[in-house]
């Protein structure tokens, strides 16, 4: 027992740590791409760093809302990472406190709150930026739902540590059609809730075309760190369930002693590192699709995950 | 032969059909006459691929010939034909309109499929067990959501297409129903689907040098009104 809870302190630990480390990767990645000579991988961490030595300034017009949402923003992905498995495939101590949609429904209150936050603020880029956020977030959902329900009709469980074992035993059960589409629908999905191209441009600094990021306009010092910092574990923990529960549960540690998970967390990053290059492609080539395109690109997805369902369900 | 090899080949031929679902719906969905072909290539290759893994699976020689001829005639003589005979069609325009709005076209395409999975439910118990693959469903689909683009295309291309779509979702079905279908006959089909191909594409370019261009849909508005072709283009 008293294992499991140092365990599940190293993965948050983990999450906290590199998250950051995992956003400089992208940056570099995309500037050696686009050959820019830009900041270096450990950047995030230095703004990280400088916003919270800064002061905060709040506008008096605001609520308790807004004081309040960086800490949410900030623990949730937290939580969410003590339902996942981002270093074991075992269950850990919390395991069971919550399953796939729990996690889902968690994360969400992070950004429900980022959005009240956005209007609560007088500022007019917030609201164009909060209903935006709650477009794509609506169109996401019910993808999100039929691949989690599609998994774990495939798996009879939705607690993601037993959901992971059946895509890979036997191997052949990889190929699987619903497998190889659900991948693919929870490939667009990541694109839409982390903000990354073909939805959202991450690093663009013009307000009227912003979709998450006008969310945090109105955010100095230690409370944009939070969001900052948030933000990036969110994104972490959506490529861990990519990569750990739906693509390649492989790495993991196995054993309940401690060399053993610390062994796993180079695999763990070195999966993430081959995303992270499969997801700086994919931004380099494609282009940011106007507002009212959105609705086609998350039908995409919702039609491959429909497509996953549908070979899952209905055919033997 | 051991349990696990035959599994894979069910589960690579099973998501190659997967795939081909995919591409059909992103037929029906696609904006870019380009993208349209692009996507009817790969479509075919994955019909090739299916092919090919049900020859191997069933050792039947004449699946591998379907394989073979699907792997010359569409991916690369259809495309081929088309750049001959309608290239201005394809290379010079960059979208194309649709009747229904995109998402409404791809709920009903999803409808069409499913309502194919259990049309395809009752072929699946009058053939042999090792038949019973996601095929026959999947061809269905194939064809049924071919006709959709039929009816919910409006230019010339996506039409063409949406023919050979259909074609793509009867071969899908044959291949996996019979081992042995005469090489004869598919040779025929191939032969008869390239003389298709052809024929649209010589009436597409004279269609798109009369009129300069192929929407059909525009045709409704010729109702009791005769519209000259010089006033069209120069309106356009």
């Amino acid at each position: 027992m008293l294992n499991h809870i140092l365990f599940n302190l190293i993965q948050v630990l983990v999450v906290m740590a590199f998250a950051p480390l995992a956003s400089g990767v992208t940056t570099r990645l995309k500037e050696m791409i686009q050959s820019k000579r830009g900041p270096g991988i450990f950047q995030p961490y230095r703004d990280l760093w400088k916003l919270f030595h800064k002061d905060e300034i709040v506008s008096e017009d605001s609520s308790w809302i807004f004081r309040f949402t960086p800490y949410i923003v900030f623990v949730t992905p937290i939580f969410v990472t003590l339902l996942i498995p981002v270093l074991t495939n075992y269950p850990l101590f919390f395991a069971f406190m919550g399953d796939m949609l729990g996690a889902g429904f968690i994360l969400a209150l992070g950004g429900f709150f980022a959005t009240l936050a956005a209007i609560d603020t007088a500022n007019p880029y917030g609201p164009v930026g909060a209903s935006r956020t709650r477009m794509v977030g609506f169109l996401a959902e019910p993808v999100f739902m039929i691949v989690f329900f599609t998994v774990s009709f495939v798996a009879g469980s939705t607690i993601p540590y037993i959901v992971q074992e059946k895509w890979v035993t036997p191997l052949a059960n990889f190929f699987l059609p619903s497998h190889v589409l659900l991948v693919l629908a929870f490939l667009m999905l990541i694109l839409a809730e982390g903000g990354r191209i073909p939805v959202d441009n991450p690093t663009g600094h013009f307000e009227l075309a912003m979709i998450d990021e006008s969310r945090f306009l109105e955010y100095s010092g230690r409370g944009f760190a939070l969001m900052k910092w948030g933000g990036q574990m969110k994104f972490f923990v959506l490529m861990i369930v990519f990569l750990n529960v739906l693509l390649t549960p492989w790495g993991l540690a196995g054993d309940q002693t401690l060399s053993a998970v610390l062994l796993a967390i180079p695999f763990v990053l070195f999966k993430i590192f081959c995303f992270l290059l499969v997801l700086v492609v994919i931004e380099s080539s494609l282009s940011k699709l106007r507002l009212f395109r959105i609705a086609e690109f998350l039908g995409a997805a919702f039609i491959t995950s429909v497509a996953a369902m549908i070979m899952q369900v209905f055919l033997p | 032969m051991s349990d696990t090899p035959d599994q894979l080949l069910d589960n690579l031929n099973a998501l190659a059909t997967g795939l081909f679902l995919l591409t059909a719906f992103g037929i029906v969905a696609m904006r870019q006459a380009r993208g349209v072909l692009n996507l009817f290539i790969l479509q075919s290759l994955l019909l090739a691929a299916s092919a090919a893994l049900l020859g191997f699976r069933h050792h039947s020689e004449h699946l591998y010939g379907v394989a073979l001829v699907n792997l010359i005639s569409k991916p690369i003589i259809v495309p081929w034909l088309l750049r001959k005979t309608a290239s201005a069609e394809i290379y010079t325009r960059r979208e194309v309109d649709q009747v229904l709005n995109i998402p409404t076209a791809l709920l009903i395409a999803l409808g069409l499929a499913i309502l194919s999975c259990f049309l395809g439910q009752p072929l699946l118990n009058a053939v042999a067990p090792e038949f019973r693959g996601p095929n026959v469903p999947m061809g269905i689909a194939g064809l049924l959501i071919g006709a959709f683009t039929l009816s919910v295309r409006r230019e010339a291309l996506p039409l063409l297409i949406g023919l050979l779509v259909m074609e793509n979702g009867a071969f899908l079905a044959g291949i996996s129903i019979s081992r042995n279908l005469p090489l004869l006959v598919e040779l025929a089909i191939a032969t008869d689907g390239l003389i298709i191909v052809f024929i649209s594409g010589v009436l597409i370019r004279a269609v798109q040098k009369q009129i300069g261009t192929t929407a059909v849909g525009e045709l409704a508005g010729l109702k009791e009104v005769t519209v000259e072709p010089a006033e069209k283009e120069e309106t356009k």
